[in-house]
């Protein structure tokens, strides 16, 4: 996703939220490199945000992730102003929205950012259609217009036929479908989703998750997204922010979090993560033993005796995948004069390197041969063998490439050749 | 003790202040009084036109749109008692009375309650105000209240409304202020100026509180009544305190019967309004 954004849709720059009296006391002890804790003490001030920055993409999703206390809802709501930040500057498309007069701030909040509550903080007095269409009606949108409007946004969420309902007619997932649908009505090119589905129990939480991204991807829109379940963040986030006591500790992809934690509290945060819904094919795929087609089986033959193994993947002159062969296949071709191609098993187990752990325990348990791993152009990228798919399980890191990549298998040719 | 601190004369200082406006804005005063006058005692002869037996069928009809049937039953029977103990046109004089104070401390109040819950300054303000209109006893204003409005049913109503106002004040701002954070959050994300998320959130919500308070405004209206009779006010109010004074303990029993009956009805009443029309919240 990361590859395609280009602008910043929003920047926030040294961005710091002090909550209590003596906020500039606490700022300049702030400045000076005292701890959170320190400034309570000297002030009793509490630091909710510490000196954030950040860009966040257009039509990217951004994971804030935290602790309960990290200042993670407080940094959401520095985004739209709910709290006035203390320092710093946030430009939403270029213009900085700390320094807006209050009616320039409600267009903002109008046209341009929507927000979903963890409690959905829909208005029990109101129908479903009531609730969606607050937004509109604030701005004074007429009536016919601003239930088309609502009524779509329900139909996206899937909530059609509800439209006349009370919102403690409806269980919490639908509820924050609501919440969502409230959002999305006034059509607005940011998303904040503060806990969004925290409340909500695993499985319509999963299925939240995946309606978000579809609808993510339908729309395009420019999603903050609050959690505390890491889990979640690694599931729909673009980018993800860690935040410990106010503070940024770590900004990166899923996979740079998890594979390079910045610093040992990020390294406790992800140890408990579930490696094999994260993990894919591609990082614990080793490099695969191939033999050119054309070799023939003695060549094959004694590529397996070399390296001690008991079959070995055939491959055409572009390196991509036709089959396997025995060592045992190997040796009767040779013996009855066949060539490669006549004993290749062509039934081979593949998966492409995206592919997770979870998706690969069943294939790997079956195969005889190890799996192969191979891209779309059916390139061999790796093979997969199971003491490497137990050992990353473990969170070993031998077994594990951090780029996702394991070394090209040409050289491996090469060597062969030399041999020969 | 005494000589310690000199004496300062308080109460001469009170005595010249009501003198003063008295004699300044006594043409003010006496409009007002003539305002008010006109309201209750047009009420009262407009109410006295209809025969007692159509306006018992009202009253109950009433009840029954805004409350049960049985309620709506215990208005009929308990008017129909109160008209065959020969108690009708006082009760009518109270009942103009008490709904033209409670009228007033609402349209008084219900704006205080909700500037108090908008601002912790005017909060501040308010509350001490309200603690001393609520213990400062009635007989202490009443007596101003004749020099500024003259015997007579308007200082029984001006009574009325600053003993009848308070819990009004207070549950507006008690019900605006108990709307869930959350939902203010909403209101604000959304882009709502103050006065949308009162009218459209804050307001509905703390309706069933505000209605409380006027359920409670209305109760402690009709327990001014008999002091508000002290100053001539006419009324049910002014039977007890005749029955009390020429110790009549039954026309007393029977007079106060019929305040209370009074009472029940308007009570439960204005309960009910309180807690119908709250769509899913009854689920």
């Amino acid at each position: 996703m990361s590859e395609e954004v280009t602008s910043k849709k929003i920047e926030v720059l040294n961005t710091t939220k002090i909550f209590g009296k003596n906020h500039k006391r606490a700022a300049q002890l702030l400045s000076e490199g005292k701890s959170k804790g320190e400034i309570l003490k000297a002030t009793g001030a509490t630091v909710g945000v510490k000196n954030a920055s950040f860009d966040v993409f257009e039509g990217e999703i951004f994971v804030i992730m935290g602790l309960s206390g990290s200042g993670k809802s407080t940094l959401v709501r520095l985004l739209n102003r709910l709290i006035d930040p203390t320092m710093g500057k946030i430009l939403l498309d270029g213009e900085d929205i700390v320094q807006m007069n209050k009616e320039q701030l409600r267009q903002v909040r109008r046209k341009k950012i929507g927000m979903v509550f963890q409690n959905f903080a829909l208005f029990p007095h109101k129908t479903i259609l009531e609730n969606t269409e607050y937004g509109l009606e604030i701005q004074g949108v007429a009536k016919e217009e601003r239930k088309a409007k609502a009524t779509e946004s329900l139909r996206l969420v899937g909530l059609a036929g509800y439209e006349d309902q009370f919102p403690k007619q409806l269980s919490g997932g639908m509820q924050q479908r609501v919440g969502l649908a409230r959002a999305l009505a006034n059509g607005p090119d940011i998303l904040l989703m503060d806990e969004a589905f925290s409340a909500l129990d695993p499985l319509i939480r999963k299925d939240m998750q995946d309606e978000l991204l579809q609808l993510h991807h339908d729309m395009g829109k420019t999603i903050i997204f609050i959690t505390h379940d890491l889990d979640e963040a690694l599931r729909i986030g673009d980018r993800i922010a860690l935040m410990k006591d106010g503070e940024i500790v770590q900004i990166g992809t899923p996979e740079e979090i998890l594979m390079s934690p910045s610093n040992k509290y990020v390294e406790r945060f992800v140890e408990d993560v579930d490696l094999s819904k994260v993990l894919t094919a591609g990082h614990i795929m080793k490099k695969a033993d191939t033999v050119q087609v054309d070799r023939g089986p003695r060549v094959a033959l004694r590529l397996m005796e070399r390296l001690s193994i008991s079959s070995i993947y055939v491959v055409d002159k572009g390196n991509r995948l036709i089959g396997a062969v025995t060592a045992q296949d190997a040796v009767q071709a040779s013996e009855s004069g066949k060539t490669l191609e006549e004993v290749l098993i062509t039934d081979l187990s593949v998966v492409p390197p995206e592919t997770v752990l979870t998706d690969l325990f069943d294939i790997v348990s079956t195969a005889t041969i190890p799996v192969a791993v191979i891209d779309e152009s059916k390139k061999i990228q790796g093979i997969i063998i199971r003491g490497a798919l137990i050992g990353a399980l473990a969170g070993d890191d031998q077994f594990i490439n951090s780029d996702g990549t394991v070394d090209s298998v040409e050289e491996k040719d090469a060597e062969v050749a030399l041999h020969e | 003790m005494n000589n310690l601190l000199p004496r300062l004369p308080f109460a001469d200082w009170i005595d010249e202040g009501v003198d003063w406006l008295v004699t300044t804005f006594g043409t003010v005063f006496d409009s007002i009084a003539d305002v008010l006058a006109g309201i209750v005692e047009g009420a009262v002869d407009g109410l006295d036109m209809v025969p007692s037996i159509i306006l018992a069928v009202l009253f109950a009809l009433l009840a029954w749109l805004i409350s049960t049937r049985r309620i709506a039953l215990f208005s009929l029977v308990g008017l129909l008692f109160i008209d065959y103990l020969g108690y009708w046109h006082p009760m009518l004089q109270m009942l103009a009375l008490v709904l033209t104070s409670v009228v007033i401390a609402l349209v008084i109040g219900i704006p205080i309650g909700i500037w108090g819950s908008q601002q912790a300054m005017a909060r501040k303000v308010i509350n001490p105000v309200l603690d001393l209109m609520q213990t400062m006893p009635a007989f202490v204003y009443l007596l101003p209240a004749i020099f500024f409005f003259n015997i007579g049913v308007v200082p029984g109503v001006v009574a009325s409304v600053i003993f009848s106002m308070p819990p009004t004040i207070r549950l507006t701002m008690l019900g605006i202020e108990q709307v869930p954070k959350d939902l203010i959050e909403a209101t604000e994300a959304f882009g709502s100026t103050t006065w949308q998320r009162l009218i459209k959130v804050q307001i509905p919500l703390a309706k069933p509180t505000i209605m409380a308070g006027v359920n409670q405004s209305i109760m402690l209206s009709l327990s001014m009544v008999v002091i508000a009779s002290m100053v001539g006010a006419p009324g049910l109010g002014e039977e007890v305190y005749r029955a009390v004074t020429q110790l009549k303990t039954g026309v007393g029993f029977e007079t106060g019967l019929s305040i209370v009956i009074v009472a029940i009805i308007l009570d439960r009443i204005t309960q009910h309004a309180g807690k119908k029309k709250q769509g899913g919240n009854t689920l």
